[in-house]
């Protein structure tokens, strides 16, 4: 893994380049101080690579305590109901923890081991990677704390409970609209002064270099499994590949090792909120422009000013205004598409999985789920589509109860 | 020549050193920074800087940051804090340097952002989330349009780096006192003398000090070994202390803590 400098038309699997540039996108715009523990990162992430005891020693964390592989479900009735392509569930909610974030957590708690550090930070969202660092920090007797929007701690409070009770320390953000994006900012203002002994293990594929290329490979598992299990269940790679995007770390995870097959459809679902208004989504790659943010430069939602702009989505997890700088580089490259799908049409897409295959998805999977139910009607039957099912939902059961109630009944 | 570099040439010939206060823009209007800007003038500043207010500014401590969503909040925008600088221009003899985060120049536009920042009358640009592998189009921009850019060298920068960054760098290096984000300390990092010696074998440029700086007594042990004093957080902090009063006290508020500060660079007057 060892990049060296390529340019833009180089193919997509071998970026970043070496400063972290996945075309125009990515790169480091981070205080000065940061630089050092991102170049001491850098350097104890490639030396990992190469070192058989690491990746034997995380590979049997991923099978034994994590799971994997996770499975691959055909969703009969609900292929049914939708009649089109047969509909696959790559089932990151039966993964340790309850989503896909703890491949990341538990790879990166390796190397902050490895780097000699004693204390992760981490931010959180939905709460699902501040669970999966708490977990890890737990596993390898880290001290823990997460940022969490106050905003976010209200609508995901069993998440809150479970980091505390495994020993993490939960520090509310009370500034800008108290969600993800403040969280990160104060991660980040953490990370400032604490590099020296503090490995701040982000939770998606944002921030300055190394982090979008780390977490994507940590996160490629779940594509390298998928794509096995396709083979060995319907003889063949899928037609298409559905995940939802906030940060974009399940969706880097499934579409990286499809990524050079080009007969592969690959679509990244982002909230679309309320509406397309600014303020009322959080669809950056759907409705934002290139701008910097949290040390990457990447799309992001903002005003004409450049000012971060206010967000919102029904799930959490997505209630982000930037994206990862290699979402946007495949978004420019046209190998991905990505649509946005609303608050609404998410949780219908909630309900209906539920009642039609007993799985509750979280509510940012639901997004992709949304979305996947339009495209496989539009696909004839002998196609196969791959829905990232990245979280379950327990979670959100009563924040959605709560959303549903609002609405007439049907 | 640029007046910044015009203003440490002076100083230097002088034996003096150089006091730079930092006001957040817009906080909590533009006429309390236009009024703090001169008040700097009048308590000996040389060089005052004028932070753009954004969303998220990742290397701000909890004071700055909660000045720049006052002054967001009031919507603010890029061009009305370049209005005021251009109606006070006139007025000054110090140098206004714009402390902006990257963002917004890229936003903005490299070219726009500088030529318009330079027409309006700034001197020059510190931009605390770029780093240098990224810097070379803004270097350029900057260098066209005569305005300084400043590189901030942290503890954590090794002696070889500091040395890419100060050749980076024009007008003056900007040394971080201490890891982490701006604000106030009661105490100064003992190594300064230390990190700045070695500085001085590797580049010619004034330099800097800041992030930390809130009394007459720090702002003396910088300048004994620096060319200039940064205090930005405790000046911000008075500020913040007096919004609830009109803008006269406000002002005098703020312009008190600048006398007190800017004796600490005459070393005879203090007695703390």
């Amino acid at each position: 893994m060892n990049s060296t400098t390529i340019d833009s038309t180089s193919p997509l699997r071998s970026l970043p380049d070496s400063a972290g540039h996945f075309g125009r996108f990515g790169g480091v715009f981070v205080p000065e101080t940061l630089y050092h523990a991102l170049d001491a990162l850098s350097r104890a992430y490639t030396e990992s690579r190469t070192d058989p005891k690491f990746q034997e020693e995380l590979d049997q964390l991923l099978e034994n305590y994590v799971g994997r592989a996770t499975p691959l479900y055909h969703a009969r009735r609900l292929s049914e109901q939708v009649g089109g392509a047969s509909i696959w569930l790559k089932r990151e909610d039966l993964a340790h923890t309850g989503a896909h974030k703890i491949n990341n957590a538990l790879g990166q708690a390796l190397l902050t081991r490895r780097m000699g550090k004693t204390r992760v930070i981490a931010e959180t969202g939905a709460g699902q990677h501040g669970v999966a660092t708490a977990t890890a920090a737990a596993v390898f007797g880290l001290c823990c704390e997460v940022y969490m929007g106050s905003e976010d701690i209200r609508r995901q409070a069993p998440n809150v409970k479970r980091m505390k009770l495994m020993g993490a320390k939960v520090v509310p953000v009370e500034s800008g609209s108290r969600t993800l994006k403040d969280a990160t900012n104060a991660a980040m203002r953490d990370w400032m002064e604490s590099s020296q002994s503090t490995h701040y293990i982000i939770g998606s594929v944002v921030g300055p270099h190394p982090f979008p290329m780390i977490v994507r490979d940590f996160q490629s598992v779940i594509g390298h499994e998928a794509r096995s299990q396709c083979t060995s269940r319907f003889g063949r790679l899928p037609d298409a590949v559905v995940a939802c995007v906030g940060g974009g770390s399940n969706a880097a995870g499934i579409f990286y090792p499809f990524i050079d097959d080009q007969e592969v459809k690959l679509v990244g679902v982002e909230a679309g909120g309320r509406s397309a208004k600014l303020g009322h989504h959080a669809a950056p790659l759907s409705f934002g422009s290139p701008g910097v943010l949290h040390g990457s430069l990447s799309y992001v939602l903002q005003d004409d000013d450049g000012q971060t702009a206010d967000v919102h989505s029904v799930s959490a997890g997505l209630d982000y205004p930037g994206v990862g700088p290699e979402h946007s580089h495949w978004h420019d490259a046209g190998r991905v598409q990505y649509t946005a799908v609303t608050d609404d049409a998410a949780l219908e897409a909630f309900k209906l999985l539920t009642r039609l295959e007993g799985i509750l998805p979280a509510l940012e999977s639901s997004h992709a789920v949304a979305h996947a139910l339009e495209l496989a009607r539009s696909m004839p039957a002998d196609q196969h589509l791959l829905i990232n099912l990245s979280g379950r939902g327990d979670k959100d059961l009563d924040e959605a109860l709560r959303l549903m109630g609002e609405k007439p009944a049907e | 020549m640029n007046r910044i570099t015009a203003i440490f040439e002076e100083l230097r010939a002088q034996g003096r050193k150089a006091l730079m206060p930092f006001l957040t823009g817009g906080d909590p209007d533009l006429e309390t920074t236009r009024r703090l800007i001169l008040a700097a003038q009048r308590q000996r500043a040389s060089i005052c800087e004028i932070g753009f207010p954004f969303s998220d500014p990742i290397a701000d401590g909890p004071v700055i940051q909660a000045s720049m969503h006052r002054a967001l909040r009031e919507g603010l925008r890029c061009s009305d804090l370049f209005e005021m600088v251009r109606s006070i221009r006139g007025e000054l003899t110090i140098g206004l340097v714009a402390m902006v985060s990257f963002s917004l120049i890229h936003r903005q536009g490299i070219d726009r952002f500088t030529s318009t920042a330079s027409e309006s009358g700034f001197d020059g640009l510190i931009v605390p989330d770029l780093t240098v592998e990224e810097a070379a189009p803004l270097r350029a921009a900057a260098a066209a349009q005569n305005l300084t850019l400043s590189f901030l060298i942290a503890p954590t920068t090794p002696l070889e780096r500091a040395r890419k960054l100060a050749e980076a760098s024009s007008g003056f290096i900007y040394l971080v006192s201490r890891s982490g984000v701006t604000g106030e300390q009661s105490q100064l990092p003992s190594d300064l003398t230390e990190r700045i010696e070695p500085l001085r074998t590797v580049s010619s440029l004034p330099i800097a000090v800041g992030f930390g700086i809130a009394e007459p007594r720090q702002v003396e042990q910088v300048v004994s070994v620096a060319d200039a004093a940064i205090v930005g957080s405790a000046l911000v902090r008075r500020l913040e202390q007096h919004l609830d009063e009109p803008i006269d006290q406000r002002v005098e508020a703020v312009e008190a803590l600048m006398a007190e500060l800017s004796k600490g660079l005459a070393t005879e007057q203090v007695r703390m």
